[in-house]
Parts: structure tokens; C-alpha cells; sequence
């Protein structure tokens, strides 16, 4: 043993391979192991969960359709200056006719065309009226398609299609992220859009401020219904329990049709207030189709999230510790303050969280009781997905949100420590 | 000789084709339409029937029409398109068509002719806006009004939503450009013909827009066509948007205080559209159905259940009674005469090239 440390060589295992191999070997063996444990999860994890987002968020830069679909007419257009302010050359009109003959007969002129009404409103009626006719085009017996297009549609004619055109040509695109923070594309490059057309930071901020502000409504409401549920004597705590789970295992829509009854112009708080005389009948309050009513039906939506792990918690916090503090001399409110309140703060933030970021990705409620000022940037999301079908400025304000997220995540992280939250 | 035997071949071969094809009709259809009333009505006026001369069918109901581009985009691009047949809004069956999730369809041969001999395209006429679109029904979108609560004059014309001296109070409109640009337009001294022309004009979104403007603190934004007959059954807006049998519903069956106001009502269509790329078995299934359930008896017996226009010409004169109510359904057609005398019918083409544009500065402002 002494020689080996003398001569400065490898410690060698009982079987005479170097130690520090053999307990490699060991350790792999032991990970792969761990590893083929959570294969299971981990395989459903990524086919269910992250390939999904991952192609979500790739189509939010996904633009190959251009190319796809006019192969010839994108190589012809690559030299043609669009600053000039001339029409491109004849030999780009021939490979666009070439293009749409093609594209006709799959069927997928059209596709083009949404996919460029997007950034240029009124070229996909070029791409449908054009298409109908494209089918019959006879490519050799033109002498000049120039004059065949434009003659067909006088869009052909316009030099800010063929911008759009070479503009959207690449199969990537930055243009779905730039209209999800209210820019585009211009002449010169990137610019802010017009007052009158943004939307969406406008709606991101909105919907930062509303979730915190519905957050900090939970954290007060909350706070004193836990401390009373981990005070009480364990058969009053239950039954107070099942009131707040109650709300929790309610169909959500139930709930916010319930609030939408209770909140309208005639509804019943109006109502009451009206007969008990405190609000004239001709002045009823508008507490519903605002921020006010989104900022109400999601706190109560949402309480049950912040309640739980603030009671897990404070259940947790030995009644010792207060009488402690009292009979050290403290008042009840150095004694609330300096000891009960610092064991809270992990319940507090982990309900936070959860409040927060459920609140961030809202839709359904604010979008029933939010009316035009309180809705969430979610809704647009949920209208670009299922309505305008514009997925791929779906996915940017997706990736933006999500980015936000993990942002607000990591800055909580740094200011209050996520080691410091605690579910239970 | 030679050519006489291709001749019978073929037409043995036509033989045993139509033999094969009422063999090889799967016996599963996927009906996919908007719940309530409106399904209701479908499954009175032609499943039940046609599911009385075909015993062997199974049908199965999917409530997604109002998502259905989004879901049939999704069908498709995941290669499981499990829906035989949809029933979309006009809007919607150009847009599928465009996308080429929709099988076009050659409206003459697919369809049944009228009784007396007019081909299908002539009977439905102007009605079929897309290639891939039967027209089933002509609705309209328009306004009622709270008989006890607009005061002495009784309103007559659209314009009476941005008259808030006369007719004090809140409005739900649909929260949507489309319908509401036109109409606040047209109150503003637009020409009824004239108005898409105004609108695609350099600064006519925002003429609307401002019009818009001078009730938009009044008006309560619907997005379902649920809500604005509850608004006025509790009396939280004086007038209300929405589809016409919607209204009717309220009025006729739950007796509530609210009149028709007819006046620039907007005419659109329902209908079906084929997914594309079935299997041929389905696909043969389907178009037996479309056929049967879009002739003329069966649209007529359709509004008997709910008062919405029948989509054929030659089906109007069989619009009888209410299937319940026995009251006849006719003078509650959008398509009435005395109802449609100043109607509005939107521009499907202009809106397909304009409407994301628009959306846009239309939701920029709303949240402002």
C-alpha cells in the first residue's frame, strides 16, 4: 500500500484496475440505471410534451411555403431591385406563370396567398382570381407574360407585390415575431406599425399588470382564510376546507356565468345596492366587461391555488413559536411580523407562482367577463389560433409569453430564491 | 366488333361499378355542425329521414363548426381527417377551400335538380359563393330591440344604434369588424353601394372606426350568439345583434318583449363542406347524403324547425308552419319580402383579402 503511494501511481481496486476506473464503471452503471427508471417518463415527456412546443415555436419564424410554392419565381426575383421602383424583368413574370400553372393544379396558390395576405392585404384575392385562370395557361404559346398578367389582374402590375413577394422569399422569417411586437417590415427595414394598428405590447403589459394585480388580490384574500384553516381545531378545518375546495372543483365556466349574473347592470349586486339605496337606479354601477370584472372572477377563480400551499405551510409552524416570541416580551404584532410571517414566505411565493403564471395564460374567463379592456393577450392567441388561423403570429406571441414567463421566473429566483417555496 | 366490345365492357364495368358503390359506402358519418337549435333542426329535417331509408348508418354528432377551420387545418397536417362533414358559414368554406382542405364540388352533378327539372347551380344561383360550398340556409344577422324599453317612437332603422339621444341606452354588438364597419358606414351618409369602396379607401377603416366611436361606451361586445338574447331578456342593452333565429327563439318561443328591427339585416349563408381527401368508401357516403339532405323538400322541411331561409329558390313556396308552434314561419324568414326590403349582403371576397388587416386596426380600437 505504502510502495503505491510512494511511487505515485493509481490506486488500484482489489481486482487491480485503477480505482478511480473502476468506480466509473460503478457509478455509469448505476446512472444508466437510474436512467432506464425514468425512460418511461421521460419518452412521454418529450413526444408529448416538448416536440409539440418545439414545433409551436418553430413555426413562428417558418416560412418555406414562399419557396415551396414558387421555386422559379423566387430565384428570378433574387436580383430585382426593388428600391428601383421598376416592375421585375419579363423573365420573372414567366417564372411566376410557370409557378401558378403548377401551383393551380395542386391547389396551393391560394395557400401562398393567405400566407402573403398577411403581411400585404388584398394579394391572396391575386393569387385566387389569377389561379382560376392559371390552370389553362399555355407557357410556350405567351410572347410576353408580363403583359398576359398584368392583363389578367392589374395587381401584377404593382410593385408592392413583387416587394411582398421577394421580401417573404426566404424560408425563414422574421415577420411573425416583428407583427407580435407591433412592427413590420418596411422599406427600410424594420419600423413600429402605425398608432392606429398596435396591439399586442399594448395587451402584454395589460396582462403582466392584471396578474399581478389578481396575485396580490389572491395573497390577501388567502392569507387570513389559511391561517384560520391551520388554527382551527382539525374537524372545523375540514369542514371549512371542503368550502374552499368546493368553488375548486366547479366547472370554471359555471363560475364565471355565475359572476357575470351577479356583476351586470341588472344584476344582483346592483340590485341590492339599488334597493338598499346606496346607488340610484338611473346610475348603476358598471362593475363587469372591465378590468374590474376580469380582476374579480379570476381571484376567486384562482384563490384556491393560493390558499392551499399557504395552509400546507402554515400547518407546519409550531403555535410554540408565537408564545414564544409573546413571552420574550413581543406584542402581537412584532410577534406576527418578525416570527410567523418570515415561516410564511415560502407558501406565499409558491401560491404566487402558481397564481401568476395560471393568471398570465387565461383565457376563457377574461374573454366572458372581460369586455374590450380586460382581456388578455392570450385571447389573441386563441382568436389567431382558432379564427384568423394565422398560426404562425400564434406561435410568436406564444414564444414571447413563454420567454416572459421563464424571464419572471428566473428574476423571482435571483430576488427570493426558488429554494425558498415550498408546496407542503 | 372491337369497339363494340370495349362498349359493353365499360358499360358492364359502370354496372358493377354503381353496384360496387352502394356496397362500399362506409356506414359511419361524421356530422359536424353548431349544437342547439340549428342541429336540431338538421336532424329533424333529413338525418332522421335519411336515416330511415338507410338503417345501416351510424351518425355521429361533433359540436365544433365554430372551430372547424382551425381543427380540419389541424386534421389535416396530422394526415387523420376524421370528419365526413361540416357544416361552416360561407367565410369559413372559402377559406377552407383556399387552404385546399375542402373537396371541391361539382354542384350539378352532386346535387339533386329542383322538382321541376332547374339544375342545382341555377337553383341555388348566386347563393353558391365557393366551390367547395352547398348553401343550406340564408340567415341574417341583425337587431331586436326591447319593445318596453325604447320609449314612445318605435326604431325603424338601422341607424337608431348610434341615435343615443332617442334611444338612450346599451347596445351588444358583435365583436368583430365585419357587419359593424358596414352599418356604422352606412349611418354615417354612405351609399349601400358604395361602402366596400369607401371602406378600402385610404383613411374608410377609420371613418367607421370614429362612428363606432360616438356609441362604443354604450356598446356591451358579444362573442356568442347566445348572448345578446339573454342581454335583452335582462335587460341589460335596449338593442342587441344577432342572428335572426336567435331572435326568433326569444320572441316566438320564450315570449319575451323584443321586436324585430329588419332593417340593413346582413345576409349570410350556411352550409356544408366535403373535408378533402376521404377515402373513397366515406366520401361515397357523404355525397349519397349531401345529395338527399340538400334537395328541395328537405331544405323547406328545415324551416319548419327554425327560421332561417332556406338556401334553394324552389324550396320557398313549401316553407310551411312551425313544426310546434304551428305558426307559419314564413313572415320570420330574413328572405321575406316584407323583411328584406333594405338588406344588407356582405362582400365575401373583399373581406377574404381584407379582413386580418382589418382585424387588426379593429382590435387596436377596441383596446384603446
Amino acid at each position: 500500500m505504502s510502495d503505491t503511494t510512494d511511487t505515485g501511481g493509481p490506486v488500484l481496486a482489489a481486482d487491480g484496475t485503477p480505482l478511480k476506473r473502476s468506480l466509473a464503471r460503478a457509478l455509469r452503471r448505476q446512472k444508466m440505471r437510474a436512467l432506464l427508471l425514468i425512460a418511461p417518463l421521460l419518452l412521454f415527456i418529450l413526444i408529448s410534451f416538448i416536440l409539440p412546443v418545439a414545433d409551436m415555436l418553430y413555426r413562428s419564424v417558418k416560412n418555406g411555403i414562399v419557396t415551396d410554392t414558387l421555386p422559379r419565381t423566387v430565384v428570378a426575383l433574387a436580383d430585382w431591385d426593388a428600391d428601383s421602383g421598376d416592375l421585375p424583368s419579363e423573365a420573372v413574370y414567366a417564372a411566376m406563370a410557370a409557378d401558378l400553372k403548377e401551383a393551380a393544379a395542386a391547389k396551393t396558390h391560394t395557400k401562398v396567398g393567405t400566407r402573403l395576405n398577411y403581411e400585404n392585404p388584398g394579394i391572396s384575392s391575386l393569387f385566387r382570381k389569377t389561379g382560376r385562370k392559371a390552370k389553362k395557361f399555355d407557357l410556350e404559346g405567351v410572347s410576353s407574360w408580363k403583359e398576359e398578367l398584368i392583363d389578367i389582374n392589374k395587381g401584377w402590375g404593382d410593385v408592392g407585390n413583387w416587394r411582398t413577394i421577394q421580401t417573404y422569399s426566404p424560408p425563414v422569417t422574421s415577420g411573425y415575431f416583428l407583427n407580435a411586437v407591433d412592427m413590420r417590415v418596411g422599406p427600410d427595414g424594420a419600423e413600429m406599425r402605425p398608432e392606429a394598428e398596435r396591439i399586442y405590447m399594448n395587451l402584454l403589459g395589460r396582462t403582466l399588470w392584471m396578474s399581478l394585480a389578481i396575485t396580490v388580490c389572491c395573497i390577501l384574500l388567502a392569507y387570513p382564510v389559511a391561517w384560520i384553516l391551520a388554527n382551527l381545531p382539525m374537524r372545523q378545518a375540514n369542514i371549512l376546507m371542503i368550502l374552499v375546495l368546493l368553488p375548486f372543483w366547479t366547472s370554471l365556466l359555471v363560475r364565471t356565468s355565475a359572476w357575470k349574473i351577479l356583476l351586470q347592470q341588472q344584476g344582483v349586486i346592483n340590485d341590492i345596492l339599488v334597493w338598499v339605496g346606496l346607488v340610484d337606479d338611473s346610475a348603476r354601477l358598471v362593475i363587469i366587461n372591465n378590468q374590474f370584472g376580469t380582476i374579480v372572477a379570476m381571484t376567486h377563480i384562482l384563490l384556491p391555488f393560493m390558499i392551499l400551499p399557504m395552509y400546507s405551510v402554515m400547518q407546519t409552524i409550531p403555535p410554540s413559536y408565537l408564545r414564544a416570541a409573546k413571552s420574550l416580551g413581543a406584542t402581537d404584532w412584532t410577534a406576527f411580523w418578525r416570527v410567523y410571517f418570515p415561516l410564511t414566505i415560502p407558501g406565499i411565493g409558491a401560491g404566487s407562482i402558481l397564481v401568476f403564471i395560471l393568471a398570465i395564460g387565461y383565457y376563457i374567463t377574461p374573454a366572458l367577463v372581460g369586455g374590450t379592456k380586460g382581456t388578455f393577450i392570450s385571447n389573441q392567441i386563441a382568436f389567431h389560433i382558432s379564427s384568423s388561423l394565422n398560426w404562425g403570429l400564434a406561435s410568436a406571441l406564444g414564444a414571447i409569453l413563454l420567454a416572459v414567463v421563464l424571464g419572471l421566473y428566473w428574476a423571482y429566483d435571483k430576488i427570493v430564491g426558488i429554494d425558498n417555496v415550498k408546496l407542503g | 366488333m372491337k369497339l363494340a366490345k370495349m362498349f359493353m365492357a365499360t358499360s358492364a364495368l359502370t354496372l358493377a361499378g354503381n353496384v360496387a358503390t352502394a356496397e362500399d359506402m362506409a356506414n359511419e358519418l361524421t356530422l359536424v355542425s353548431w349544437g342547439g337549435a340549428y342541429q336540431a333542426s338538421q336532424v329533424k329535417a333529413y338525418v332522421e329521414p335519411y336515416l330511415e331509408m338507410h338503417p345501416e348508418v351510424k351518425v355521429t354528432w361533433d359540436e365544433s363548426s365554430a372551430e372547424a377551420v382551425a381543427k380540419l387545418r389541424a386534421m389535416n397536417e396530422a394526415g387523420n381527417v376524421t370528419w365526413d362533414l361540416v357544416d361552416a358559414v360561407a367565410s369559413d368554406s372559402m377559406r377552407l377551400c383556399d387552404e385546399g382542405l375542402a373537396e371541391e364540388l361539382n354542384h350539378d352533378e352532386d346535387l339533386a335538380a329542383a322538382p321541376d327539372g332547374t339544375s342545382a347551380s341555377d337553383d341555388f344561383g348566386d347563393l353558391l359563393v365557393s366551390d367547395c360550398f352547398v348553401p343550406q340556409i340564408v340567415y341574417s344577422t341583425t337587431f331586436g330591440y326591447r319593445k318596453d324599453l325604447v320609449g314612445e317612437t318605435k326604431p325603424d332603422s338601422v341607424c337608431a344604434i348610434f341615435d343615443l339621444d332617442t334611444w338612450p341606452g346599451k347596445r351588444s354588438l358583435q365583436k368583430r369588424p365585419i357587419d359593424n364597419v358596414e352599418w356604422a358606414l352606412y349611418c354615417d351618409g354612405v351609399a349601400k353601394d358604395e361602402i366596400y369602396d369607401v371602406l378600402g379607401a385610404d383613411g374608410g377603416m377609420e371613418r367607421a372606426l370614429a362612428k363606432l366611436d360616438t356609441i362604443k361606451d354604450q356598446v356591451v361586445w358579444w362573442t356568442a350568439g347566445a348572448e345578446t338574447p339573454q342581454l335583452l331578456a335582462d335587460g341589460e342593452v335596449v338593442f342587441g345583434s344577432t342572428f335572426n333565429g336567435r331572435l326568433f327563439s326569444a320572441i316566438a318561443e320564450q315570449n319575451q318583449p323584443i321586436e324585430m328591427l329588419w332593417d340593413m339585416q346582413s345576409f349570410d349563408l350556411d352550409g356544408w363542406v366535403v373535408p378533402a381527401g376521404l377515402p373513397a368508401d366515406r366520401k361515397a357516403r357523404v355525397m349519397d347524403f349531401l345529395k338527399f339532405a340538400t334537395d328541395t323538400q328537405r331544405l323547406a322541411d328545415q324551416a319548419a324547425y327554425i327560421s332561417y331561409g332556406p338556401a334553394r329558390a324552389s324550396s320557398a313556396p313549401l316553407v310551411g308552419k312551425h313544426a310546434e308552434l304551428g305558426i307559419d314561419m314564413a313572415p320570420h324568414m330574413p328572405t321575406d319580402p316584407a323583411n328584406s326590403g333594405n338588406v344588407h349582403v356582405y362582400d365575401y371576397e373583399w373581406w377574404a383579402d381584407n379582413r386580418d388587416d382589418l382585424n387588426a386596426k379593429f382590435e387596436a380600437w377596441l383596446a384603446k
